[in-house]
């Protein structure tokens, strides 16, 4: 009965969806009041409703409801409670819902927080959002309903992919599908915009809290993923250019080019119909990376299950949303006016330097991806595309990128200086060249590639700490003074410093990453391991029963000049369900550099693998992560934003704010 | 011009589409890894038996179509394989060969008295050599070797019953008849 009551609701929430993206859009085009506001309810309601049915679910499989097909296929009833809920979204039907649930919560929020829009823009962006709605809830209901039964429903389910059964999956994919699904509504504006004809600089101070909401979600969601690959897998890597990671790093990419290009268009009201592109782009790579993950076309650790009808619809469904959005953006784009005029020397400038190598590194990311698959499609060979690939394309953009980024905020807008933005920089670029120094002379040659991307975080990094200190008058002003200004510098200008440099501070942790040193040896208890200045001390392994598995727990002291300062268990879980096996490796770290301790195979004597890893700066790669999505949170809570100034001026603010 | 301009990124798109439309082939395996020796005469190897149990060798094979699977003890894919390899030979009328794959001798007997011995002959590749002139990527594998000792088919992973069904037996049919 309950579990009707949900499947009943997501057909409800399907029909209300139809509503939404029909009416208000006949409603704007008729400037009909009665019939713009039906989007507002629409996308509130299709929201409780999806939310409603999201809760069955979440029951279902807490309440181990095993006449459910995919709680017979996802779940057992000895699963621990935390992984009975986030199993929910750990396969492909739960995993949509959680897709259209916060697809519906981004509609529902236009809905409650547009009051500042024009009811036109608002009734237009709902019934976009209504539309991908559409797309998605009869692609749920009719090729991966949740709700469907089995018969007869057996004792216990199939239990969860081990690899699953872990913290990670309570929060990677809902920060993923938060950022995918987030520039849906940035997707929605785009589309509208293109419909009304008009893009201005009150468009932009719409647009652009949403994608940043979503990009900050996203590089959340991203770096996430990264982590729980580090420490489950047991290997030490956390990126491996797999075609899925990829394909949530490339709407990153096209999704940072638009949170900055947005800001020529609100400041300049220029590069209008880039943005509308790139907007639109953005959320075409979240589809084509639903698509990719979805439809069985490649292979990856992420893949769901093959399905190639659910594959052919998701292809129609990209068909319609992508090809129709870029049909109407040909026909309507190039008669959106482009305003000012652009010297190459300027913050303007600076920021369309910044589009360009983002999306071109965006670019190499698709086509590194996807060559491989276009072999092997018209019958050529197989091959994989793996790291020589990305160091040689994607590195080599971003060189110039991070150099561009400690120099373009201290250009002016219009006409910059760029002389005078270098000498600016000279404590950065003194820094820089310390850096490389004294690394070429710990390290050599050898690792230049290393030296050169630490010389450029430390050029990034203390680049945008001139470029405050640049703003508040640091030590060229009485401390008064200074203090003052330092207060009055809106959020978004702090906002910017502290996700440029949280950028910095994941270049260093990439680029330190050649610095790793690795052990790989086979351990009896009593045996000992040196590595980096500590020494490891095998103590042996025990069996411990889990929940659903049984672990083995090894014991290993972690010394220092004789003296032992921690002890580390790394395990390796064995699921006899699945008859798999996991690890879970112990970290010590001191958030400079991580002690990596994974358990191997064991032999027939007692012994064990052990591989150890000392790598520095490593933490600083989700660190650096975490402070970008804060300048993110920052920048959303700049007061202009708030205050609604777009609401009450057509044009743009003509007096910039203070320091710019 | 301008307005071409415009058309391009829709112009992009419909030539990625059509891409994934061909990618959406069902017939297309992404999981397939095909061997560099298809159609190529399988390597020489001469293997010892399992205690005084006879070896194996490839000069063995001379004359009919036999099937050659790798596996191990130690593999658990291999243990799901097991039981649709016990009745292999009666189904597919073809010998079935196995080669245990870097596994001590005293327990791939263990693991045959455990769950039934599927082979007519099983060679020992304790130190893996013969994998390696196979080009095998990971036990259990499968392949299929004509009457003039030429492989013609490989199967990684465990076999399934579509794959021994549907390619499998459709192939030793047709290359016994050759």
């Amino acid at each position: 009965m309950i579990i009707e009551l949900g499947h009943f609701a997501l057909i409800l929430a399907l029909c209300l969806a139809a509503l939404q993206s029909t009416l208000p859009l006949y409603g704007a085009s008729r400037n009909h009041a009665g019939l713009m506001a039906v989007g507002q309810s629409a996308a509130v309601a299709q929201f409780v409703l999806i939310a409603l049915s999201f809760a069955v679910l979440v029951n279902a499989y807490v309440t181990s409801d095993f006449s459910l097909a995919t709680v017979v296929d996802n779940s057992q009833s000895t699963k621990p409670l935390l992984y009975k809920v986030t199993g929910v979204w750990g396969n492909h039907e739960g995993s949509m819902l959680l897709w259209v649930l916060i697809l519906s919560l981004f509609g529902a929020a236009v809905a409650l927080f547009g009051d500042n829009l024009p009811p036109s823009l608002r009734a237009r962006v709902l019934a976009v959002q209504g539309m991908i709605g559409v797309g998605f809830l009869t692609f749920i209901v009719f090729t991966s309903n949740p709700f469907l039964r089995a018969h007869p429903a057996p004792l216990d389910g199939n239990g969860m992919n081990p690899v699953l059964q872990d913290p990670g999956l309570a929060f990677h994919p809902p920060f993923l599908y938060l950022g995918y699904v987030g520039f849906s509504v940035a997707f929605s504006f785009a589309v509208a915009a293109l419909i009304e004809g008009r893009v201005d600089a009150a468009w932009a101070r719409w647009v652009r809290p949403w994608s940043l909401a979503a990009w900050c979600a996203l590089t959340i969601g991203i770096a996430m993923g990264s982590w729980w690959a580090y420490y489950t897998l047991g290997w030490g890597g956390w990126w491996f250019w797999d075609p899925v990671e990829n394909a949530s790093f490339m709407p990153w990419l096209v999704g940072t080019a638009l949170i900055h290009s947005a800001i020529v268009v609100e400041k300049r009201d220029a590069l209008k119909s880039w943005t509308i592109l790139l907007a639109i782009v953005t959320f075409s790579l979240s589809l084509v990376g639903t698509f990719l993950v979805r439809s069985g076309v490649l292979t990856s650790v992420h893949a769901f299950a093959v399905d190639p009808t659910r594959g052919s619809y998701i292809l129609v469904l990209l068909v319609l949303a992508i090809g129709g959005s870029l049909t109407l953006y040909a026909l309507r784009a190039p008669s959106l006016q482009g305003g000012g005029i652009f010297a190459p020397i300027s913050r303007e400038g600076a920021l369309v330097v910044n589009n360009v190598l983002l999306t071109t590194a965006a670019a190499t990311v698709f086509l590194g991806t996807l060559y491989p698959l276009f072999l092997d499609t018209i019958g050529g060979p197989k091959l994989s595309v793996g790291f020589p690939f990305f160091n040689r394309t994607f590195v080599p953009l971003m060189v110039p990128a991070l150099i561009a980024v400690a120099v373009g905020p201290l250009l002016a807008w219009k006409r910059g200086d760029l002389r005078g933005a270098l000498q600016r920089l000279w404590v950065a670029f003194a820094a820089a060249l310390a850096v490389a120094l004294v690394g070429l002379y710990l390290a050599g040659f050898k690792p230049i590639l290393a030296l050169l991307g630490l010389a450029l975080a430390a050029w990034v990094g203390i680049g945008v700490l001139c470029e405050w200190a640049d703003r508040v008058k640091l030590f060229r002003a009485p401390a008064a003074e200074t203090w003052r200004r330092a207060r009055h510098l809106p959020r978004a200008s702090y906002a910017m410093t502290v996700a440029h440099f949280g950028l910095a501070v994941s270049v260093a942790g990439i680029a330190a990453s050649a610095f790793e040193v690795e052990q790989i040896q086979m351990l009896h208890p009593g045996d000992t391991l040196p590595i980096a200045g500590y020494v490891l001390k095998f103590d042996g392994t025990v069996k411990v029963p889990g929940p659903n598995f049984t672990a083995d727990i090894a014991t290993v002291d972690v010394m220092r000049n004789g003296a032992t300062v921690e002890v580390l268990h790394p395990e390796r879980r064995f699921f006899p369900l699945q008859q798999m096996t996991t690890s879970v490796t112990a970290i010590r770290t001191n958030f400079l550099a991580d002690l990596y301790v994974a358990l191997g195979d064991p032999d027939d004597t007692n012994g064990s693998t052990i591989r150890a890893y000392w790598k520095p700066l490593t933490p600083w790669i989700w660190m650096g992560a975490v402070i970008m999505a804060m300048g993110g949170l920052l920048s959303l809570s700049d007061r202009r934003w708030r205050v609604g100034v777009a609401a009450r001026r057509r044009l743009p603010a003509a007096h910039p704010a203070p320091g710019e | 011009m301008r307005r071409l301009l415009f058309l391009l990124p829709v112009a992009v798109f419909v030539a990625i589409a059509v891409y994934f439309l061909l990618a959406l082939n069902p017939n297309r395996d992404p999981q397939l890894v095909p061997s560099a020796l298809i159609d190529k005469p399988a390597p020489e190897f001469d293997l010892a038996g399992i205690g005084t149990a006879p070896g194996l060798a490839l000069a063995a094979f001379k004359g009919q179509v036999a099937i050659v699977n790798f596996f191990a003890s130690w593999c658990e894919p291999c243990k799901d394989e097991h039981p649709l390899l016990m009745g292999l030979q009666k189904q597919v009328g073809a010998p079935l060969y196995g080669i245990a794959y870097k596994d001590k001798p005293a327990d791939t007997e263990h693991f045959l008295t455990e769950l039934g011995d599927p082979y007519k002959a099983i060679g020992v590749d304790e130190n893996g050599r013969t994998a390696i002139d196979f080009g095998v990527y990971g036990v259990p594998e499968t392949y299929v070797i004509d009457k003039e000792g030429r492989i013609r088919q490989r199967f990684v992973g465990p076999l399934s019953e579509r794959d021994i069904a549907q390619e499998l037996l459709p192939l030793v049919r047709q290359l016994q008849q050759s």
